[in-house]
């Protein structure tokens, strides 16, 4: 296990947190490595080198969470960060269990970032810009960044947990702006994994392609329709679909609250029943992946919707103590500095059994969006809007036009029944979740999927 | 000197003798808090201090940037070798390099007392009165999804090798609550947000009721028709399209061919009712300070002004691209980032209209009250946009039936040139940065609805 909290200052720590009572006490102490670069203007910029560790300490006493955080992890700072959480408590004193070591295995990284010459990852970029670049005269800009992060952590509880986990994740992104005359266009790829350097071994510049192929596509582009039409959405980050239209509304805190649109519906027909759906914290390599989610409980593979039904929620330990049922691993915060609170992993549609080829050569008219730039929604009203980064028209079964500046907006409960084919074709990708002001590294996926109905909300009226 | 300007002074020192020509140090110490507040009771209480360095070394024109929580002697000297040995890694730029110093003119009022004098007990009481104001004000309040009171009080040092030096304080809070309305077929939900520099000038009241007011307005919308017509925006969509226009006037995107504003300085972009400055001194300003993220004085700014586009927003590198002057607009999100060029403060001048008299004008229109999905439905190169969007109907110049999940599409250029007008009454807002705006009036939009 971890280096990062010796046992015995674990249980001193956790006794002092306990000083003034509690039901529940907690230590997570975190040590963060990073190294970031960009390329912009064929130049190597930003190169910049983290190094963070801290820990935070907290009380639950009956319906309140006290928290505190600080820097450094000597025993000292973390005994600080327990009195500080204790502080405002005022009962009686209690004594934590004695503390029993897990050992999850993390995650296998087989070449440390940390291990490869800076002059390596910077050599990677310039390959990148020239791969970009050589698409074509009309390639005008390019931008491209790396980075590595690991994040050691250790956790150990007044119910006797003590566990760690050490994760590594590496990703690229490559950005292209493409000219013709006074039209502008962007495109934009990206690669990343719950992994080492091996996830570049195996030509990591197919994504500047990939952007520039976006972005010279869409110097064709007109305008983006008005109004509902069928939609087909893409495979891979099309899963972010699922992740703002159901997912969110799925997070258990969303529904104790009676803020989600989900709420009662558990059981209860939501889709099709062509669609299963997972959030799977254990997918080997995938960027919403861990050995352990940030409370310490094993990450699992939880189905979501079984044919169409509604099976679950997801838990993080307070909401799970809430509602009195296991924990589903879903515990997940930003850093030391954050609370946990219950957030998605690796959420996606299971592959079905449609081509995308079929999909789109039913529609008469509708709207094909190959990708989005992301998405967000209220889980309380159920309101779900997606910028779509590449969109093409779809005119008597055939993909006709690409379109800019398009966004599908909806509502999550009709959207979801309307999903009338799931495609074979899945694959996963990376997205960043914001929630409660606290980033997560997620993964989306799945096959194309086809909604039958949906605002497109374009220019073209 | 305080501590934190010394360690600011070692580690300029530390990246020195690791090799560095010229070197850097931003270091900053804050305290915070934070209460949530649910169903009547404390759901979590914060305390949280924090401290780091980040140091930016210079070898001849290539830059590094290395930042870390340890702030011991060794832990100091360990982070400036790695700005050193992160710029060994760039490549050479001419025109890298440390800002000089200039003379900073003190910046008083940005600490509130109250931030230290309020216990916690006292900031929990302030949330749970906002919550109770919400459920208070209507029945169809359902619940509110929780209420958020932070504050912090932060001490900022800055040093470089080139002599610069400076250090301030200044501390901010915010609440803000997310209400629940009893609809038609579903939830409804309602913002309410303060800002001030403690929790004294807050007024959690008003907090409340605003978030209940805008919960219970959206009771019963329905989609809009497509159509392209007049759109007026409260000061939390305005300031949020303000902001993305802030964005792109920074230099960094200009120069680099990334902004729709690039090649446009000096042209008449907007009408006369437009008048957009930054300003990092506004003494209501979130964002105020005496000197930016890289110890260069912060100052007021014309950007949009008598119709023209004025000025672009500068930090020392992109000033030095075009043998300029840095407007003081070196951002940085604490010590863990480099600086990059952005806004402080933007402000949007005020005009004669009252809310009536905006509505008024605007005749057949959408009033829109809240935009979702900023982040991914706006392309800041081109500036073509389209963004969720949720309000009121507006007939025969007053406010009429709620509307929800339509889209309001454009682009940022078109939508300058179609500001109309300016309303009279200026808030704060979060959203966009740090944005001081009225609601405005734009003469026509797509609205994409049913």
């Amino acid at each position: 296990m971890s280096e990062l909290i010796e046992p015995g200052v674990a249980e001193r720590v956790l006794a002092r947190a306990l000083a003034n009572g509690g039901r529940f006490a907690e230590v997570f102490a975190e040590r963060r490595r990073g190294l970031a670069m960009a390329i912009d203007e064929s130049r190597i910029e930003s190169v910049q080198s983290g190094a963070e560790e801290g820990a935070g300490v907290r009380v639950v006493d009956g319906a309140t969470t006290y928290f505190a955080h600080v820097d450094g992890l000597d025993p000292a700072d973390l005994e600080r960060a327990a009195d500080e959480a204790a502080a405002a408590l005022r009962g009686e004193r209690r004594r934590p269990r004695e503390l029993c070591a897990a050992a999850p295995q993390p995650l296998p990284i087989e070449r440390r970032p940390e291990d490869v010459p800076a002059e390596r990852k910077a050599a990677l970029l310039r390959e990148l810009d020239e791969r970009a670049r050589g698409q074509g005269e009309e390639v005008a800009q390019f931008t491209a960044s790396y980075a590595e992060a690991r994040r050691e952590v250790a956790i150990a509880n007044s119910e006797g947990l003590l566990s760690g986990d050490d994760r590594t994740r590496t990703r690229i992104g490559a950005q292209v702006v493409a000219r013709r005359g006074d039209v502008v266009e962007t495109g934009a790829e990206t690669l990343g994994a719950h992994r080492g350097f091996e996830l570049l071994e195996d030509d990591p510049a197919l994504i500047a392609e990939q952007a520039a192929r976006k972005a010279l596509t869409l110097l064709d582009a007109g305008p983006a329709p008005s109004g509902s039409m069928p939609v087909v959405v893409g495979g891979g980050f099309g899963g972010v679909l699922f992740h703002e239209m159901t997912g969110h509304g799925l997070e258990a805190d969303h529904i104790q609250k009676g803020a989600s649109v989900y709420v009662g519906k558990l059981g209860e027909q939501v889709a099709q029943p062509l669609l299963n759906a997972y959030d799977d914290g254990r997918l080997p390599h995938e960027w919403g992946s861990d050995a352990i989610d940030d409370e310490g409980a094993p990450t699992q593979k939880t189905q979501v919707i079984e044919d169409g039904r509604l099976t679950a929620y997801l838990y993080d330990r307070l909401t799970a103590e809430h509602d009195g049922v296991a924990a589903t691993g879903n515990g997940r915060r930003e850093s030391f500095r954050h609370l946990p609170i219950p957030r998605m992993t690796n959420t996606y549609i299971a592959p079905g059994d449609a081509t995308p080829e079929a999909m789109i050569a039913e529609l008469d008219q509708g709207f094909y969006a190959v990708s989005f730039a992301g998405g967000q929604v209220d889980p309380a009203t159920g309101d779900f809007v997606f910028g779509v980064s590449e969109g093409y028209l779809i005119e008597g079964g055939k993909v006709t036009r690409p379109c800019r500046g398009a966004t599908l907006i909806g509502n999550c409960l009709e959207a979801l029944m309307a999903i009338d084919a799931v495609g074979d074709d899945f694959f996963m990708k990376t997205g960043i979740c914001g929630k409660g002001g606290q980033k997560a590294p997620v993964g989306t996926g799945q096959g194309h999927v086809r909604v039958r109905a949906m605002t497109v909300g374009g220019t073209e009226l | 000197m305080t501590e934190l300007s010394t360690t600011a002074g070692r580690a300029v020192e530390a990246a020195l003798a690791a090799g560095a020509g010229d070197a850097e140090a931003y270091a900053s110490r804050d305290s915070g808090r934070e209460v949530r507040v649910h169903g009547g009771e404390v759901e979590s209480l914060t305390a949280a201090t924090q401290s780091g360095i980040g140091v930016r070394a210079w070898i001849g024109g290539r830059v590094g940037y290395a930042f870390g929580t340890d702030l011991s002697e060794a832990g100091v000297s360990a982070i400036a070798a790695r700005a050193a040995g992160a710029a060994a890694v760039a490549d050479e730029d001419e025109f890298a390099a440390p800002p000089r110093p200039a003379e900073i003119e003190a910046l008083p009022g940005l600490s509130d007392p109250s931030v230290a004098a309020w216990s916690a007990a006292d900031a929990a009481q302030l949330a749970l009165t906002v919550e109770r104001t919400a459920l208070a004000a209507d029945s169809r309040v359902a619940g509110v999804e929780q209420v958020v009171y932070a504050d912090s009080a932060e001490r900022v040092a800055v040093a470089s090798s080139t002599g610069l030096a400076g250090e301030y304080e200044s501390s901010d809070c915010f609440a803000y609550l997310q209400a629940l309305a009893d609809g038609d077929g579903g939830k409804e939900t309602g913002l309410g947000f303060g800002l001030a520099r403690g929790p004294a000038g807050l007024d959690p009241e008003a907090i409340g009721a605003e978030g209940a007011e805008r919960a219970t307005a959206m009771i019963g919308a329905s989609k809009p028709s497509s159509r392209n017509c007049p759109v007026v925006l409260d000061p939390t969509v305005a300031a949020s399209f303000a902001g993305l226009i802030g964005g792109a006037l920074g230099a960094s995107a200009v120069q680099r061919g990334r902004s729709p504003f690039a090649g446009r300085l000096g042209e008449e972009l907007a009408g006369e009712a437009l008048i957009l400055h930054d300003d990092g001194r506004d003494p209501g300003g979130p964002a105020s300070a005496p000197f930016d993220g890289e110890g260069v004085p912060r100052r007021r700014t014309a950007l949009i002004e008598g119709g023209r586009l004025r000025a672009f927003l500068y930090d020392t590198y992109t000033a030095n691209r075009e043998g300029g002057a840095s407007t003081g607009s070196a951002a940085r999100h604490g010590y863990r980032s480099l600086p990059t060029v952005a806004t402080s403060n933007l402000v949007v001048a005020a005009g004669s209209l009252s809310f009536a008299e905006l509505l008024g004008t605007a005749g057949e229109a959408v009033y829109v009250t809240d935009v979702a999905g900023l982040h991914s439905g706006v392309n800041p190169v081109t500036g073509v946009f389209s963004v969720g969007a949720s309000g009121h109907a507006i007939r025969a110049g007053e406010l009429a039936e709620p509307l929800r999940e339509f889209t309001i599409a454009g682009d940022l250029i078109s939508m300058l040139g179609a500001v109309e007008a300016a309303g009279a009454d200026p808030r704060w807002v979060p959203f966009g940065g740090s944005v001081l705006t009225p609601p405005l009036l734009i003469a026509a939009m797509a609205v994409s609805g049913a």
